[in-house]
């Protein structure tokens, strides 16, 4: 039987625009090959951290939503695990009530959902804009 | 001599009258907390990052479990600190 996941996972900021393509190309590959059915895939994108992870302050991220064997779940780990590229990553298996969730959240039903799109295009902007700063330094 | 029962007051003393907390889940009818949602997240937390009591949010024992298990997800992907200052 097939459950339906949903992973995240952090990238460094130091790769190119390439080699982030690259890596979450790995990924995608490695889940369908291993016989999943990737439901929904969603950039976030740069992003600051709430925290520093390994000396960084930012880090590239990006979700995949997808069915899948149980089995799946600990080669995508192991491969997370030896990625140096990863800053970090979550699995989480969706219940029902998660899946309708997100179903209505990819058809834009969400209230919430506006202001939060508004609120993270002000944050990427402030975050552009002292990005820009430190470069100026 | 005036006794106590007759001191009077014009208007009645306002004696704090405690609303009655509910949990907005089951009011709202919200089935799952999304991890991802941290701006939602931090009406959970006080504003060191620690999570609150349902005591003092109202929230029920169902969903109080499910809130502390997507902050602690939220923490893990950097979404929220572990440990702040003045963070509202």
């Amino acid at each position: 039987m097939k459950n339906q996941y949903e992973t995240v996972f952090i990238m460094t900021p130091v790769l190119s625009e390439e080699q982030i393509k690259e890596t979450v190309g790995k990924y995608r590959n490695l889940l369908v090959e291993g016989g999943a059915e990737i439901v929904d895939e969603n950039k976030w994108g740069m992003r600051k951290l709430a925290y520093p992870i390994q000396k960084k302050t930012s880090g590239y991220y990006y979700l995949i939503e997808f069915k899948a064997e149980g089995t799946l779940i600990a080669k995508l780990e192991t491969a997370y695990k030896r990625d140096e590229r990863l800053l970090r990553f979550l699995t989480v298996s969706l219940d029902k009530h998660a899946i309708a969730y997100n179903e209505k959240r990819r058809n834009g039903g969400l209230k919430s959902q506006q202001k939060a799109a508004e609120k993270t295009a002000e944050k990427k902007e402030e975050f552009i804009k002292q990005e820009e700063l430190k470069i100026e330094e | 001599m005036a006794n106590d029962s007759e001191i009077k007051f014009l208007t009645p003393i306002k004696l704090e009258t405690q609303r009655k907390k509910y949990c907005r889940f089951k009011k709202s009818g919200i089935k799952y907390i999304d991890y991802k949602d941290a701006d939602f997240l931090l009406k959970f937390v006080n504003e060191q990052g620690k999570i609150l009591p349902a005591r003092i949010t109202g929230t029920s024992r169902k969903y109080q479990r499910k809130v502390a298990q997507a902050v602690k997800r939220a923490r893990h992907l950097a979404l929220m600190p572990y440990v702040a200052d003045l963070l509202k």
